[in-house]
């Protein structure tokens, strides 16, 4: 063990994070002002998804850390060290392994269980923030379900681009009652938020967590006649081959060649080793034998 | 016929200074009233009253709702108000940018308050706003720009068009011709006109301009110090004010 | 139709040392369907004043005005406005309109007011205007820049869109061509045939002598100076 308290925070802190993620549970999709602390790191660099999971873990978890999909990017790594150092818990980049993932940006491919929690990395929580700078009016608008603003928004996207462009923390209903941002994930992953384990929100500037609760009903807003749609680009991984999942799409040289991979590695690493084989990829078993 | 507003004894206070005091009225369907004071006399503090921007210290202002039944809006439940205030009221700034959205295109300004109440057919909002942005005569093409690349005018008749979307049945007004030019303001006005007699609507109209109201309200309240001076029929209060201080309001207008 | 009984009117100037100025007292006049009334008397005399009383333009002091049942002098505002949309008409001398209206407009909207159909409304001031002889190429345009003649039969074409029940006539045939003053008295005696009191102001004595049926010399009514 190391000399700082289990998991780098303080008791009492923990157990005030602790109390705003179970009236966050009990509230699905309401943001709980919390009192952020100082991390050992800058804001923007998951201060509140590291709160969260500090709140989380016990001894006995096993932790995965994901930025972008990716278990091996330099957030990545320094938040698992974090807690490596700060709480002694085993990691794992497996996420059938993991009992507490935290994440930015995506959601692991691989079906979560009941006995996981994800915890999500959130930089901007209020959905509305982007038509109502006024904390206090969308507070308002939160409390009395006044939600045409986040239609707005879709308008606008439909009518300068001709479909709803937005990409990423695309807005959803939780529980038919309040609008929450699900972080900047690819609207990829939104059918993906109805799952089985506890998802966990913590915004570390902004001072707010929520949650959504295992089998939580999590609705993408949309038009009639321009129902939301979860895209990702038309092309399998280059790597394992695989047509389900979501691609980072990567620049090879300065021609522009171009390959598309899957974002989350653990993901793609499994489907190789298990023999699939994309267009550019090569099998691990041959990569052994090298 | 009953009347859509009832005012009683609306009394305002800012500390020991008086905003307005001891204002009653009735406002029928399709009656349109000016109040006109110089600065500070206690005109906006009313209107911002009755819309329910304030709240006044004492006093009911009572509207009857679609159903009949008549309700004291300063003490409905706020959610009740805003619902209202989205629905059956309209409040037309005399700043535009103080009721626009200014970094939303034209038309979804028209459609918020369509979504606002559930609207969630993109085509249908975006028909139901091009035909308000003709109503208002403005350019189908400016549909997706924005109201900052507007001019004053166009702004504060997208305003308009933005407030009536929703058929509401009492529309507020701050000084809508305020800061506009002389030639502008009587194409605003010819349109409010128009509008106020094809939707039947009721309003209230605040303005220190004596020429506006002569043109646009039924009835005409003046305010001073916080305080109804007169009131009556427009052209009557105009053009045979009984109060010192109209008589002083209306001969201090410059002839052209 | 018009029944005044005891009327009289004071004007106070209150910022010119609250001078009280009476105009008018203890006037009396009644107007049954059909007739016409000048009011006479000189420059001064109230003429213009008791037509504005009645409109409801002027509050007045005492006594009481009856338009069709309803007492101008005690009535709400929006009870007034009902009675100057349906029963009581007002050609005024000037013409009072928003800028940018076309005339077409300007002379159908009394009919628009009470409901009428907006093309019916329009072959309605069609008629009106070419009767007045205003040239169809105006008609598009906001009467605002016509001359005042033009002016003027714009204004009365607007007067006589809807059949009033009652009007109030001041000047109608002041400034026009023979032609046009001829229609114009053509128009007040076909509102008097289909049953309409009024009262006008006319200075054309022949005018005078063609449509009214009697005379009331209003100055009979300003208070001597005491």
């Amino acid at each position: 063990m190391s000399d700082y308290n289990f998991a780098y925070l303080d008791e009492q802190t923990k157990q005030m994070i602790r109390r705003a993620i179970l009236k966050g549970l009990a509230i699905p999709g309401y943001q709980v002002p919390f009192a952020s602390r100082e991390m050992p790191m800058p804001y923007g660099w998951g201060t509140g998804g590291v709160q969260v999971s500090a709140a989380t873990l016990t001894p006995d978890d096993t932790m995965k850390v994901i930025d972008q999909g990716a278990d091996d990017t330099t957030n990545a790594v320094s938040i698992r060290k974090f807690f490596e150092k700060t709480a002694g818990v085993a990691t794992t980049e497996a996420t059938a392994e993991a009992s507490v993932i935290q994440t930015r940006h995506r959601i692991p491919e691989e079906t979560l269980r009941e006995d996981q929690i994800l915890v999500y990395q959130v930089p901007i929580p209020e959905p509305l923030r982007f038509l109502e700078p006024s904390e206090v009016e969308t507070r308002k608008m939160h409390s009395l379900e006044e939600y045409g603003l986040m239609h707005v928004k879709l308008y606008e996207d439909i009518a300068r681009h001709g479909a709803i462009a937005t990409a990423y923390a695309y807005p959803v209903k939780v529980e038919g009652r309040y609008v929450m941002d699900p972080s900047p994930i690819p609207k990829f992953d939104n059918p993906k938020l109805e799952m089985a384990a506890i998802q966990l929100f913590g915004a570390g500037r902004e001072q707010r967590i929520y949650a959504v609760p295992p089998y939580t009903q999590v609705v993408s807003l949309d038009f009639e006649d321009f129902p939301f749609e979860a895209s990702k680009a038309d092309h399998p991984c280059d790597l394992c081959g695989a047509e389900d999942s979501y691609l980072d799409e990567v620049i090879m040289d300065d021609a522009g060649t171009r390959m598309f991979v899957c974002s989350d590695t653990d993901y793609c690493a499994g489907r190789r080793a298990a023999g699939h084989v994309g267009a550019q990829g090569v099998s691990t078993q041959e990569e052994d034998a090298a | 016929m009953t009347p859509l507003l009832k005012v009683q004894g609306i009394e305002k206070r800012y500390g020991a200074r008086i905003g307005c005091r001891d204002v009653s009225f009735d406002l029928y369907p399709g009656e349109v009233m000016g109040i006109v004071g110089e600065s500070g006399s206690g005109k906006s503090t009313l209107l911002n009253c009755l819309a329910g921007i304030l709240t006044p210290d004492t006093g009911e202002v009572l509207f009857e709702m679609r159903d009949g039944a008549v309700k004291d809006t300063v003490t409905m439940s706020e959610p009740e108000r805003r619902m209202l205030s989205r629905t059956d009221w309209a409040f037309v700034h005399q700043h535009a940018r103080d009721g626009l959205r200014m970094n939303v295109s034209a038309g979804g300004n028209v459609g918020e308050r369509l979504m606002a109440v559930g609207a969630r057919h993109y085509g249908h909002i975006r028909d139901e706003a091009i035909d308000w942005l003709g109503r208002v005569e403005i350019n189908e093409s400016r549909v997706d720009d924005r109201p900052t690349a507007f001019s004053g005018g166009m702004q504060q008749r997208l305003q308009i068009a933005r407030n009536l979307v929703t058929g509401p049945r009492l529309v507020f007004m701050d000084e809508p011709t305020g800061g506009l030019d002389v030639s502008v303001q009587a194409r605003l006005l010819d349109l409010l006109r128009g509008l106020v007699r094809e939707m039947g609507l009721s309003a209230i109209i605040v303005t220190h301009d004596l020429a506006v109201v002569r043109l646009l309200a039924d009835r005409l309240m003046v305010m001073k110090d916080g305080h109804v001076v007169e009131s009556g029929l427009t052209d009557q209060v105009l053009d045979d004010p009984q109060h010192a201080y109209t008589q002083l309001l209306v001969s201090s207008v410059l002839q052209v | 139709m018009i029944e005044i009984s005891n009327l009289s009117k004071t004007f106070t100037l209150h910022n010119q040392g609250s001078v009280v100025i009476p105009v008018m007292q203890g006037a009396e006049l009644s107007v049954a369907r059909g007739q016409c009334v000048a009011l006479t008397g000189a420059s001064g005399a109230g003429k213009s004043t008791l037509m504005r009383m009645i409109y409801g333009n002027y509050l007045a002091a005492s006594g009481h005005i009856l338009v069709d049942g309803v007492d101008v002098t005690k009535a709400e505002p929006r009870e007034i406005l009902e009675l100057r949309r349906h029963t009581l008409g007002y050609v005024s001398q000037f013409l009072r309109v928003v800028p940018r209206v076309p005339t077409l407009d300007v002379v159908a909207e009394p009919l628009l007011a009470v409901g009428v159909e907006t093309e019916a409304a329009r072959d309605r001031a069609r008629d009106l205007l070419t009767r007045l002889r205003i040239p169809e190429r105006l008609w598009s345009l906001s009467p605002t820049s016509f001359s005042g003649g033009e002016q003027q039969r714009v204004n009365i074409a607007r007067g006589f869109a809807h059949d009033y029940p009652a009007m109030l006539l001041d000047e109608p045939t002041a400034s026009l061509d023979a032609a046009n003053r001829e229609t114009v008295l053509s128009l007040i005696e076909e509102a008097k045939a289909r049953g309409a009191a009024i009262v006008g102001i006319f200075h054309d004595e022949a005018a005078r002598d063609r449509v009214c049926d009697r005379e009331i010399d209003v100055s009979v009514y300003t208070p001597k100076a005491a």
